[in-house]
């Protein structure tokens, strides 16, 4: 080993805000002198500087330098920017974990509500703190695009912190990890964290699911838990739209597949448009693949995060292809999204009627479903089923409409 | 004391009783320079100088005004600000040479942590807005020389905010000055033939004029603090505020609100718009700091007036110069305690910010959690008067909760203050069981503070409480005059 060693991790500067920067000098001598400059010094002063001992002291660190540039960041934060740091430093497997939050264990359903799913960066931890207060249906802690080359290291580790100490709010925990098969060493920094859902980008075949599938069972298995971890592949590529139908049906754990257009349309050699007319096959192939492999298609994300009115048309086009929901970019998007997708009144009045008739004539051995004198289709019924739970899961009708029915 | 609680007794302040023997006929009271201007006042050891905000941090003169008493060799003059702003920090060398003795108004930045350290030699004042137009009319602060800047003037000494190149608005901080201190002195630099209307100051009051260049830097009134915030949390807060207000029957056709210029209350008077124009209703008033947003609603026509205490951007001027329904106040007719009442107490909802609350809804506007000087209380205590107080706040700044066991200093009563509200739920003061009524079916996420408290710190942690020096830096004043509470010393 060198006789000095130096890393540093993290973010600086004006606008950074809940973070901290992170630079370690290893050294032969001289002790451990840890220098801090943080503006919640006189509050928390004396917590960081123990927790970083504590760190330190963790990985047998007793001769460096380490100074933390602190803009009030969390605990899981500077646990995460200072771990990233050691790494660098030290070659020495070990975790530095905080308690998994016991809200952070539980599993999702397979037939979750995903209508809608916000992106955070996973380099950013002030977008994070407060995400779960805007209700999206799930959380993306994002190692892909929202993340710069150099920082896919330091990103790792506040991700799995996060992924333990965050309060999600009921949201179902999510990842994008980085295309296979360098994604697949992200899965080391998630799995064995809480994560719901591994979000496979630029997916083009069922092959790259079974890698990613082995690499979760195997982490599951080395750290003795049995739980569902899902995966949502997305389509970016002219061949994975080709391969739709291959890559919904490759593995029980793929409960839904998305869209991604920015890299499609790049693909196609042509831009995304306000009509869209450029993406059209590819949305209505990918509805197509995941209803035939019975899974939720999930639409691309919608980019001006300043126009709602050109997102709800968005959003309106998006529904009558057949979508279940779509990605959001901003905060503000989620209810927007949840909005539009809901059925409205007419549309859930009418699948009342139908559901109430369906199970009348089911209750009285009919085989036969009918309005007054109108027959209704199987699949009249089975689409009014779906509307009923979409409006339930979206708030706009409540679980026990059947009694409320009954009593008004 | 309490709220209500001292009642004053005496007679107001009378200033010296002048004659029209002692100035020009031909109302010509020009004179050649500031510096001559202060001489002619008198300017000598340990006078009061007051200056006011109206260009906010485009201020030129105040900095002027004690380079010139430097040169004069005047020594432990004390400096009576309506606010002050960045641009004054250089005035801590004056603090420091001795020639200015203390600050007696806001200290936030520099000046206020050059004083949260205990170097200033004599304890800061801070006052409300309301406050210092009491102090003034009590006698308690006897101003020497006040030193108005005014975009428009005439040689006698008529004065507005609303016209010339450096139109700033109004100036309404600067009119208990007028009539109260031993000397007035107007400084502008657009000089007009006598009228000079609007006389929002009145000449009569005036004993010397002063033409300059320039009088202050208009594009600089407009602050970070007056955009709508972008912050997706502060949005949050802002919609779940107006969701309240409209819950409990605030928000009803004719009703008036106050909202200040920062970005979480600019974004509530754009949710209170889309209330009223969805229902085809109109509020009577809105009570401001205004800027392009109320104005755009007064001119939309969801709002009957725009009762304005300061402008914030340069459209907020424009209208207050063009529309009849946006008019200019000032502390005397919004705010002053000591007065046969006051139209704050007519507000139906004021929103404003805190840096700290207590369980007990007590709440901090001046200090930080960790002791420093870094706001002022503006109309802050004023307002607390309105129907119902609402402070929309984050739980938690970075890592610092806002919710304490006690504030770091008390500025407002928390028998004043009725809602707090969060991005993490909604607090309402038991003494409003009304308000607790009408909203507990709403839907809204209804916490208490205890709650809010625990939630905080188990994200953050509990913050190490402050130690301070015993040495008192400086004392926060009530409405009515009173001492509320103190500043003091931080520990290096």
């Amino acid at each position: 080993m060198p006789t000095e060693r130096f890393a540093q991790c993290g973010n600086l500067g004006d606008d950074v805000r809940s973070d901290c920067h992170v630079s370690i000098t290893l050294r032969q001598e001289g002790g451990l002198v840890i220098e801090l400059d943080s503006k919640v010094a006189r509050l928390y002063g004396d917590d960081i500087l123990r927790q970083a001992s504590d760190i330190m002291e963790f990985y047998g660190l007793r001769d460096a330098d380490l100074e933390i540039r602190d803009s009030g960041a969390l605990p899981f934060v500077i646990a995460a920017r200072l771990e990233a740091a050691i790494h660098l430093v030290l070659e020495d497997s070990r975790e530095w974990l905080l308690p998994l939050q016991p809200a952070n264990m539980q599993s999702t359903a397979r037939d979750l509500r995903r209508c809608s799913r916000l992106y955070l960066p996973g380099n950013t931890p002030k977008l994070m703190l407060n995400a779960g207060l805007h209700a999206p249906d799930g959380l993306i802690l994002d190692l892909e695009d929202a993340v710069a080359p150099d920082k896919k290291h330091e990103a790792r580790f506040l991700v799995r912190n996060a992924l333990r100490s965050l309060d999600f709010m009921g949201t179902e925990r999510m990842v994008r990890i980085n295309q296979v098969p360098l994604g697949l060493q992200d899965l080391d920094f998630v799995v064995p964290h809480g994560v719901n859902l591994i979000l496979l980008p630029k997916c083009e075949s069922a092959e790259q699911v079974h890698q990613v599938n082995e690499r979760i069972e195997t982490l599951l298995k080395g750290c003795g838990q049995q739980r569902a971890i899902w995966i949502m592949p997305i389509v970016e590529s002219a061949l994975g739209v080709v391969r739709a139908f291959e890559i919904a049906s490759s593995a029980p754990n793929v409960v839904a597949m998305a869209i991604g257009l920015e890299d499609y349309t790049a693909d196609l050699g042509t831009r995304r448009s306000p009509d869209g007319r450029e993406s059209f096959y590819a949305r209505s192939a990918v509805v197509n693949a995941c209803r035939a492999a019975g899974i939720q298609p999930i639409d691309s994300v919608f980019s001006d995060v300043s126009d709602m009115e050109a997102l709800r048309r968005n959003v309106l086009e998006s529904k009558a292809l057949g979508f279940d929901g779509m990605g959001c970019i901003h905060p503000r998007q989620v209810a927007v999204i949840h909005e539009t997708f809901a059925p409205e009144k007419a549309e859930i009045d009418k699948a009342k009627k139908i559901v109430r008739a369906f199970e009348d004539a089911r209750s009285r051995g009919l085989g036969v479903v009918a309005i007054g004198s109108k027959m209704i289709d199987a699949p009249v019924v089975k689409r009014a089923l779906r509307t009923i739970a979409t409006a339930v899961s979206a708030g706009k009708l409540n679980q026990n409409w059947r009694d409320e029915d009954e009593n008004r | 004391m309490g709220v209500g609680k001292y009642k004053p007794t005496g007679r107001k302040y009378g200033p010296p009783i002048p004659s029209c023997a002692d100035y020009p006929a031909d109302g010509n009271k020009l004179v050649g320079s500031l510096r001559e201007a202060l001489v002619n006042a008198g300017l000598r050891d340990g006078m009061t100088i007051s200056t006011h905000h109206h260009f906010r941090n485009g201020d030129l003169i105040a900095n002027q005004i004690f380079d010139i008493a430097s040169e004069l060799g005047v020594k432990d003059l004390v400096w009576f600000p309506s606010a002050s702003f960045p641009c004054h920090n250089p005035l801590i060398k004056y603090l420091e040479d001795g020639t200015i003795h203390h600050i007696e108004g806001s200290m936030n930045g520099p000046l206020g942590k050059f004083c949260s350290e205990g170097k200033m030699r004599g304890a800061g004042v801070l006052r409300s807005h309301g406050g210092r137009y009491q102090a003034v009319q009590d006698g308690e602060v006897h101003i020497d020389i006040a030193v108005i800047a005014a975009p428009q003037a005439d040689a006698f000494g008529n004065a507005n905010g609303v016209n010339g190149p450096a139109a700033c608005g109004l100036l309404g901080f600067a009119l208990a000055d007028s009539q109260y201190a031993d000397k007035v002195i107007v400084v502008t630099d657009t000089l007009v033939p006598f009228p000079c209307i609007p006389w929002q100051i009145h000449g009569n009051h005036v004993d010397y004029t002063v033409k300059v260049d320039k009088v202050g830097l208009p594009e600089k009134i407009v602050s970070g603090t007056t955009q709508i915030t972008k912050s997706p949390d502060r949005l949050l807060i802002a919609e779940l505020t107006a969701r309240f207000c409209d819950k409990a029957g605030i928000v009803r056709d004719g009703f008036s609100y106050q909202a200040g210029a920062g970005g979480t209350a600019l974004s509530i008077g754009i949710y209170f718009g889309e209330i009223l124009r969805e229902r085809g209703w109109k509020a009577r008033f809105i009570r401001a700091g205004s800027n392009q947003y109320p104005v755009a609603m007064l001119e939309e026509g969801l709002v009957d007036y725009i009762l304005d205490g300061q402008t914030f951007d340069l459209e907020g001027v424009r209208s207050m110069r063009e529309n009849p329904g946006h008019v200019n106040t000032s502390p005397f007719t919004s705010y002053n305690y000591h007065s046969k009442g006051n139209f704050s107490t007519m507000v139906d909802v004021v929103i404003l910010g805190a840096t700290e609350v207590d369980l007990n809804f007590n709440a901090n506007v001046v200090t930080h959690s960790d002791g420093y000087l870094l706001h002022g209380i503006g109309g802050w205590q004023n307002c607390l008067f309105g129907k119902c107080t609402i402070l929309p706040i984050p739980l938690f700044r970075d890592r610092i909760p806002v919710i304490r066991d006690e504030v770091t200093t008390l500025c407002g009563p928390g028998e004043l203050i009725d809602v707090i509200v969060t991005e993490r739920g909604i607090a309402i003061n038991p003494l409003r069981q009304d308000l607790i009524d009408k909203v507990k079916d709403s839907g809204l996420p209804l916490r208490s503070l205890q709650e809010l408290k625990e939630e905080a710190e188990r994200i953050c942690g509990v913050p190490r409480k402050q130690e301070f020096e015993d040495e008192v830096v400086a004392v926060i004043k009530w409405v009515d005059g009173t001492v509320i509470d103190c500043v003091r010393k931080v520990k290096a």
